[in-house]
């Protein structure tokens, strides 16, 4: 129990704290402009792990540089769980945007059901070996209780962050994301294409959990179809733990959360490693309801 | 209505005599041994090598002259390891008038069978019900090590083989997993010691490093994991990539082919205790005449069915008849030689001579170490 035991916990928690903000932003998005907790979400984070996997295998046949492996699995699987987020949007929520919001929930968790079924029938349910795809950085080796991975997960989470920011304050589909997010009718009225804006949130949101799905797949080394389970229920806590439909807040409620479990497993005991995560959950809505960085939602009398 | 009353007429008729015609079967000519088990279903392959074994024997003491100069019938009854058909299944051998049962398969379906052994006097001998808790029953043998001797095994080749007195117990909170940590923490208070670490660790979860420089902070020399193998590769990966070289022991959860493939490189050196595996003459000679009369390899549980078979008849030849108390009492005292070597029952019914070996990852297979 000292300085570097604290250290080492300190990196296991930003290690999850960075996946799970990865898969926090599509929660956090997608809620922010539709108030839809798309459940499915986790499941397009497993396909994508399982794109990498199944593209990895296919260009190793084909004898390519590994670089070349590494950045093409990455790009197929990304453009594929994009197309699966753009397609579900279309196909499971779109129909029920005017409908009330249970509807679309229960359609959410119909389409989380769907993919891991369809997963689990056409591939496997088995565990399957992930490639250790990440490279070993030796310049990391000097220092305690890092792993590459660990790094790779960082700075990779770092860069997605800085560009998504970019992209919603410079850009002009970020503009009119956030014009849907405060007032999808006006939004309209004033000639922004809602729908469209709504299918490139979904189509973000599925980029970024497909990212998280190859770097924490290949850190861990084993896939199988229920994987986005869990981490998909862990984010959607952070994502609520920041005020969901907030992003800064989905990234700290990440954090804070990954922080929670790792310290929290490593200082009294990992077999109530969820129950630190559900409990400081709880405490904080109980003080701040609306999560730590969400603003109330204004009641109209 | 009047065809149906004679339909019903018909039937109890049919049932009656059906039941008169089973009684009648009960005394003299052959010998009854039933065998129950999952003969049909997805547990079929743990049930059918069984029969096989039980026929097998049988065969081969018939003709030699049988048992007590007659010869052995088998009746062979399905359970399909379920607990609600394994009462119905215990009833039709009842009512068959067999003296003994080769079975049943799975825990559960024997603990529903049993009460209703133990009413009519007939002996249960398992080849692969490993719960510990069935020992209660007085006529419970089993030729298979029960679950609560895994893990004091695996704590005497840590302490007394590799010499190591650090050990972590690390489970997946499942009732396989940590009923393994449970034994393997009173196996280990039972020699004046205590693990460095007694930790549950959530299935499924993104990352373990904060569990496993835990493990490293406490100086732990050995990791004994409760649970199966997909948790057990992520452990050892992680492990193995932070640099940490401690061994790494598991339970027969993880004794197989797929921790191999999933940890690769990374699962060398894991240990796992799993079934002593049979040798000798004997184990050659069942195994043979199982390819020339099936013409495969044995299935799961087929040496442990054996095995039982022959005690039980050695134990009915020592009795010198099919009293219940009697194949009991031979049962216990009586030595027996199986594929597993020479065997024995203790008092609760669980053979002695057959139990967990350890094996170790070498060159990408298990090979048996102790």
């Amino acid at each position: 129990m000292n300085v570097e035991f604290f250290v080492n916990l300190f990196f296991s928690g930003l290690t999850r704290g960075s996946i799970y903000a990865l898969l926090a932003l599509g929660y956090t998005m997608v809620y922010g402009i539709i108030q839809l907790i798309n459940f499915a979400h986790g499941e397009i984070y497993m396909i994508g792990a399982f794109t990498t996997l199944i593209m990895v295998s296919i260009l190793t046949i084909l004898n390519l540089p590994i670089a070349a492996i590494i950045a093409l699995a990455a790009l197929v699987a990304i453009v594929w769980s994009a197309a699966y987020g753009y397609t579900m949007d279309k196909i499971a929520y779109k129909p029920v945007r005017q409908a009330p919001r249970l509807s679309a929930l229960i359609s959410a968790i119909g389409m989380s059901l769907f993919l891991q079924n369809y997963v689990r029938l056409s591939q496997t349910s088995d565990f399957l070996p992930f490639p250790r795809i990440l490279p070993q950085l030796q310049f990391l080796s000097g220092v305690p209780g890092l792993s590459s991975s660990q790094f790779i997960i960082f700075v990779t989470t770092a860069v997605v962050m800085i560009l998504l920011t970019l992209l919603i304050k410079f850009t002009r589909i970020g503009k009119s994301m956030r014009a849907a997010a405060q007032d999808r009718m006006m939004a309209t009225l004033t000639g922004v294409n809602v729908n469209r804006t709504i299918s490139v949130t979904f189509v973000i949101g599925s980029v970024t959990a497909a990212i998280g799905g190859i770097l924490i797949s290949s850190h861990i080394g084993q896939i199988n179809f229920y994987i986005g389970f869990l981490a998909g229920i862990k984010a959607f806590v952070a994502a609520v733990l920041g005020g969901i439909g907030s992003i800064p807040g989905a990234v700290l409620g990440s954090f804070v959360l990954g922080l929670t479990e790792s310290f929290g497993a490593g200082y009294i005991s990992s077999d109530y490693e969820d129950v630190f995560a559900f409990v400081f959950l709880v405490l904080i809505l109980i003080f701040r309801p609306s999560g730590i960085l969400g603003k109330p939602a204004a009641q109209k009398v | 209505m009047r065809v149906r009353n004679m339909l019903i007429v018909a039937l109890a008729l049919i049932l009656v005599g059906g039941m008169a015609f089973a009684a009648g079967q009960g005394e003299g000519g052959a010998i009854k041994i039933g065998v129950a088990g999952p003969h049909s279903g997805d547990l079929s392959p743990y049930g059918l090598p069984t029969i096989n074994a039980a026929e097998l024997v049988v065969e081969k003491v018939n003709a030699a002259g049988g048992v007590l100069g007659r010869q052995i019938q088998l009746v062979v009854e399905d359970d399909v390891c379920a607990p609600e058909v394994a009462a119905n299944t215990a009833a039709k051998l009842v009512s068959d008038g067999v003296v003994a049962v080769i079975g049943h398969i799975c825990s559960g379906a024997t603990y529903t069978a049993l009460p209703i052994y133990v009413e009519s006097g007939i002996v249960a001998m398992s080849p692969s019900a490993t719960n510990p808790g069935l020992r209660e029953y007085e006529n419970f043998f089993r030729t298979i090590g029960a679950d609560d001797a895994q893990s004091p095994a695996q704590v005497d080749f840590v302490v007394d083989e590799l010499g190591m007195t650090k050990i972590a117990l690390l489970h997946d909170k499942g009732d396989y997993g940590k009923g393994l940590a449970d034994f393997a923490l009173a196996a280990l208070q039972e020699r004046g010691m205590e693990p460095v670490l007694y930790e549950g660790i959530t299935v499924g979860a993104v990352d373990y490093s904060a569990i496993i420089n835990r493990v490293a902070a406490e100086g732990a020399e050995v990791v004994l994991w409760g649970g199966y193998h997909p948790e057990a590769s992520k452990l050892v990966d992680q492990m193995r990539s932070r640099g940490l070289n401690l061994v790494f022991m598991g339970a027969d959860g993880i004794f197989g082919n797929a921790i191999i493939d999933l940890a690769g490189a990374a699962a060398e050196g894991v240990y796992a205790s799993g079934p002593t595996l049979p040798s000798g003459a004997l184990a050659e000679e069942y195994r043979q005449l199982h390819i020339a009369k099936y013409g495969a390899e044995p299935g799961d549980f087929f040496m442990q069915a054996v095995s039982g078979a022959l005690a039980l008849f050695n134990a009915i030849e020592a009795a010198g008849s099919t009293e219940y108390e009697a194949i009991i009492k031979a049962l216990k005292s009586e030595k027996v030689s199986t594929p597993y070597g020479t065997i024995g029952f203790d008092e609760k019914g669980d053979a002695t001579g057959v139990g967990f070996s350890i094996f170790q990852v070498q060159n990408g297979e298990y090979v048996s170490v102790q």
